[in-house]
């Protein structure tokens, strides 16, 4: 028995405690034992990845104990490769967005930065826990551990509308979060068992339908179920039309803290399609296939409009973020098809899954990388972040203009860059199993280049906006700052096996568990 | 050993009385170390308990032979939770009343009364000596409410009087009616409950009588309708008082209904069953709406409390061990929190600001004033709303799971009941600490004065408890479920469907 990710999961949450009793006056000593908290973190995440043996989709480094016995729960961590991937995308987002929190507390108008610098670290050991954990008590415990932090951090250290925005981001997830929790006990006492792993067996003998029904005497119960859990994930990830939270979320939060929202939190829901929902339920998600099709190409086409219609630049990347999301979605639901005529079809559907995952650390990177871009700007502008209140600054801050543009284009799908290679998986496996979805998606990815480079031409191209004239470019710091990120994203671009050959043996897996 | 919390909590009495009058500061003391002591003995003597699914007897002694009464103290593991749990409520309720000025003696000396006729009743498995303690509860309520109270007082101790009262009388017109049954039956006299609970009383009987007893306990429970006293007796009261009142004496009904209504009228149980699941889910859902939209902040968790022992209620209601063990659980996680809630409110901020009005606390940004009081709410919020972590999660997941198999309908609107749980905690976190509304200019010529050390123990002790059951939910629970599981004991008869004739 090892307790890595027991260690790793108390890491960031005893430094959270630590930090916030150091008290508001030591900001210094509190930032820098938050980041060096954050630090210890990655080191361990990329420990984990360098001992995890990829040859294997099997969960590894797993602690099981008796916490409950009563009531069926366990204390049960492990990692496969999805797991381990999710860590390593914490791990490196949450030192990010520590690293630019600086500014916040640097004009003495904001206060109280120990418990900020707490509640990230808290936020990163709920992450750490909800990608670790496999029994649904303890999981749930870290889901919802997550979520407090999460609604602290908008509702005090915010924009001007940061009370409505946190108030309806923390019930939006709550209602997700109790029809879950409802799911979950129905299942538990149909079948005795809160193990992610076990119910997931049962689910693909068939087991699991027949013992809801005998439990519960309702012939449609193990849809009913099914839909409850499937709000829970919906919500978080989003999916329209439970999206909607998200934009005023994102653009209230501040800068950092978006990083971490839409960077890792998001890809909770992501994570729990890919661990709960498809396992669990794959029959019932093939029962109403065609109108979760409908709602991912929805959120694909919708949310890509929604963002080109924004005023704002942190509006308009938290609608490309549904979009980019949404891209996993369809491949999840895709990959559940029962595809007869379609040759290899363990191989489409292996291809779209493969691309959902490395989609989901892209987005994690990117998105994260580039309101890492809007949290620098607003440093410059004092706040302001209008696309209409910027112009012209690529003459005079060519660095960052360039630095971002990478990220842009990144983001946009750029071949070279990583975005592209999840979003070509994705299509190629969607294609052959979905083709009228694909096909209607793409419309999506149009649509997501024009507001792009429409955001670029406004902000960086055009006449220069006098008003900056003497905004100051990228310092030696921040570009370091940004480097790690811009630097995967070009390593991700041409080497996407380091991801896809660590991922591989899982996906395999899970496309095996599919077919019955 | 257990029988000591009630001696020495009445000892304590004593020595308070004999007390000069004008020595607050021994009063306190006194008052303290009495509590302290209850709840150290009550800790040692339940963790001494080797076979916590088995009645032990404390000690029997006849007291009334021609009516069958003795003075039998006893205690299973369901008395052992809850007697701990009063240990914990005293303690932190005079940690909350330190700054008791006004008649401080007499205010600790009925505080305590209180408290030992509180043990008493968990303690007691005689008929007729539960409900003397049950009935002894009523006075020192009534004159804590009346005399240290706020806002209404002498309505709000009335009403809450008036209300046992009627409450104690059903109880009491059905337990004679059962004695004149199972003296028939057992061809003796019989007050003990363990005998009782094995006596079959008939069936058309059982309907009848059933109702009366378990509504009578059940009034003080808080269960809709009848929980219009609840409210305003915990606004009433000062702050130790409404502690208590959540706390502990709202459990005092709860533990009725189970110890006494259900264990005895098995058959009234499973007719009546569904009303009674009705009524828990309506109060869950009435309780927390009303509390979604009081202006007074002690309303709010006056309201909160009526909803969280609809939980309680729906957890008897599910006849399932899974539900009990949560029903249970709930009782003493509920008793922490609601008394961590109050103390928050009445002690910290309505001492400090005299308002507990949200339109005046908005504008006061206590969250910046008073950072412990609002971090202690914080939390308090998080463990009542029911997140994971807290010993409220996993009471209500337990009520929710035997809910489930029983009336999986209900229990699908008693998670609306939660979610509106989320929104009114929110808005009295929001509203009474970190609003947004312009603020007041600081009166710094008379600055508050800052949280106290013995609230600060109260505040911590309190969390600590809930946090501790919370994530090591067995410690309780080794106590709880033996009660229900084992085949010997008095709960038996509930759980087997249709068993008793």
């Amino acid at each position: 028995m090892n307790h890595w990710l027991t260690i790793l999961t108390l890491v960031p949450f005893i430094g959270g405690i630590v930090v916030a009793g150091l008290g508001a006056e030591r900001k210094n000593l509190a930032r820098g034992l938050a980041l060096a908290t954050s630090l210890v973190g990655l080191g361990g995440a990329i420990c984990l990845w360098l001992h995890f043996n990829f040859k294997s989709g099997d969960l590894q480094f797993v602690e099981k104990f008796d916490w409950v016995p009563t009531i069926g729960i366990q204390y049960f961590l492990g990692v496969d490769g999805l797991g381990a991937l999710m860590v390593l995308l914490t791990a490196i987002v949450t030192p990010l967005a520590i690293l630019v929190s600086g500014t916040l507390f640097a004009d003495g108008k904001q206060n109280n930065s120990h418990v900020y610098y707490a509640l990230v670290l808290w936020l990163q050991a709920g992450l750490f826990g909800t990608f670790t954990a496999l029994n649904f008590f303890h999981w749930f415990l870290f889901w919802e551990l997550g979520l407090i932090p999460a609604f602290f951090l908008i509702k005090l250290w915010g924009g001007p509308k940061r009370s409505p925005a946190a108030t309806q981001f923390f019930i939006y997830t709550m209602v997700g979060s109790v029809a879950l929790l409802l799911s979950f006990l129905a299942i538990r006492l149909a079948t005795g068992s809160f193990d992610f792993i076990e119910l997931a067996g049962m689910a693909k003998s068939g087991v699991l339908v027949t013992k809801l029904q005998a439990a519960f005497g309702w012939k449609n119960i193990g849809l009913i179920i099914f839909f409850g859990a499937f709000l829970g994930f919906a919500v978080k990830v989003p999916l329209i039309p439970f999206h909607t939270w998200l934009p005023a979320a994102y653009s209230e939060a501040p800068s950092p803290v978006t990083m971490l929202l839409t960077g890792v939190m998001s890809k909770m829901g992501v994570y729990g399609f890919l661990r709960i929902l498809l396992p669990i339920f794959p029959d019932q998600i093939r029962a109403v296939l065609t109108p979760l099709l409908w709602l991912a190409v929805a959120t694909i086409v919708l949310s890509a409009c929604a963002a080109f219609a924004q005023k704002d630049i942190k509006r308009m990347i938290a609608y490309s973020s549904i979009n980019h999301l949404g891209y996993c979605l369809l491949a999840l639901f895709a990959a559940t098809a029962v595809a007869t005529g379609v040759n290899n079809s363990d191989l489409q559907k292996a291809a779209a899954l493969d691309g959902a995952l490395l989609q989901m650390f892209n987005h994690g990177l990117t998105a994260s990388a580039l309101f890492l871009f809007v949290a620098l700007l607003e440093r410059r502008s004092g706040g302001l972040r209008g696309l209409d209140d910027f112009g012209g600054l690529r003459k005079i801050i060519p660095v960052f203009t360039g630095l971002m543009g990478i990220s842009i284009f990144s983001s946009l799908g750029l071949p070279g860059l990583n975005g592209f290679v999840g979003e070509f998986l994705i299509f190629k496996g969607v294609f052959p199993l979905a083709p009228w979805a694909a096909a209607i998606s793409t419309i999506g990815l149009l649509v997501t280049a024009i507001f792009l480079l429409t955001l670029i031409q406004r902000v960086f191209c055009g006449p220069l906006n006098e008003r900056w004239a003497k905004m100051p470019d990228l310092t030696t710091a921040e570009r370091f700052l940004v480097l790690p990120s811009i630097a995967l994203m070009f390593v991700l671009g041409i080497w996407p096996q380091f991801i896809l050959g660590a991922v591989d043996a899982t996906v395999v897996k899970l496309v095996q568990q599919l077919n019955f | 050993m257990l029988a000591w919390t009630i001696y020495i909590t009445f000892i304590g009495v004593l020595v308070l009385m004999l007390l000069p009058r004008d020595n607050a500061r021994a009063a306190r003391i006194v008052a303290l170390l009495t509590a302290i002591a209850g709840c150290v003995v009550a800790f040692v003597g339940a963790i001494q308990q080797t076979d916590p699914g088995k009645v032990t007897e404390i000690t029997r002694v006849s007291w009334i032979p021609s009516i069958g009464a003795h003075y039998y103290l006893a205690a299973d593991g369901i008395s052992l939770v809850l007697v701990v749990l009063t240990g914990l409520a005293a303690v932190s309720g005079i940690l909350f009343s330190w700054n008791i000025e006004k008649r401080t003696k007499e205010f600790f000396a009925f505080y305590l009364a209180l408290i030992g006729g509180v043990y008493g009743v968990f303690l007691s498995f005689d008929v007729l000596l539960l409900f003397v303690f049950y009935e002894l509860t009523i006075i020192p309520k009534y004159f804590l409410i009346a005399r240290w109270g706020s806002t209404r007082k002498e309505y709000g101790a009335m009403k809450l009087a008036l209300y046992s009262f009627v409450g104690s009388h059903l109880v009491l017109i059905g337990l004679i009616a059962a004695w004149v049954v199972a003296k028939g039956r057992l061809g003796h006299a019989s007050l003990d409950l363990i005998e009782l609970s094995k006596v079959a009383f008939p069936i058309a009987f059982q309907h009848w009588v059933f109702p009366l007893v378990f509504v009578g306990f059940a009034i003080l429970a808080g269960m809709w309708p009848f929980h219009t006293w609840a409210p305003t007796g915990h606004v009433a009261a000062p702050t130790a008082g409404s502690m208590l009142l959540a706390g502990v004496v709202m459990k005092l009904g709860a533990y009725g209904c189970l110890r006494v209504a259900m264990v005895m009228f098995p058959e009234g149980v499973r007719m009546w069953q569904g009303d009674i699941a009705c009524l828990a889910v309506a109060g869950i859902v009435y309780g927390a709406g009303v509390a979604l939209v009081q202006r007074d902040f002690k309303f709010v968790i006056g309201y909160s409390s009526v909803s969280h022992m609809g939980f309680v209620l729906l957890g008897l209601a599910t006849l399932n061990t899974i539900g009990l063990d949560g029903a249970v659980l709930q009782m003493f996680s509920h008793g922490i929190i609601a008394g961590l809630l109050f103390g928050v409110v009445g002690r910290m901020v309505y001492d400090r600001t005299h308002t507990r009005d949200f339109n005046d606390l908005e504008t006061m940004q206590l969250g910046n004033l008073l950072p412990f009081a609002g971090v202690t709410f914080v939390i308090a919020g998080i463990a009542s709303m029911g997140l994971p972590g807290f010993s409220g999660f996993i009471a209500e997941l337990q009520v929710l799971m035997g809910a489930w198999t029983v009336f999986p309908k209900l229990t699908i609107l008693s998670g609306v009941g939660i979610l509106i749980g989320v929104a009114y905690t929110l808005r009295a976190i929001q509203k009474g600490f970190y609003s947004d509304a312009p603020p007041k200019p600081v009166d710094h010529a008379h600055p508050m004065e800052p949280i106290s050390m013995p609230e600060r123990f109260g505040a911590v002790m309190l969390i600590g408890a809930s946090l501790v059951i919370g994530l090591f939910p067995g410690l309780l629970m080794n106590w709880i479920e033996p009660c229900f599981n084992s085949p010997l004991s008095m709960f038996a008869r509930l759980l087997v469907k249709g068993g008793s004739q």
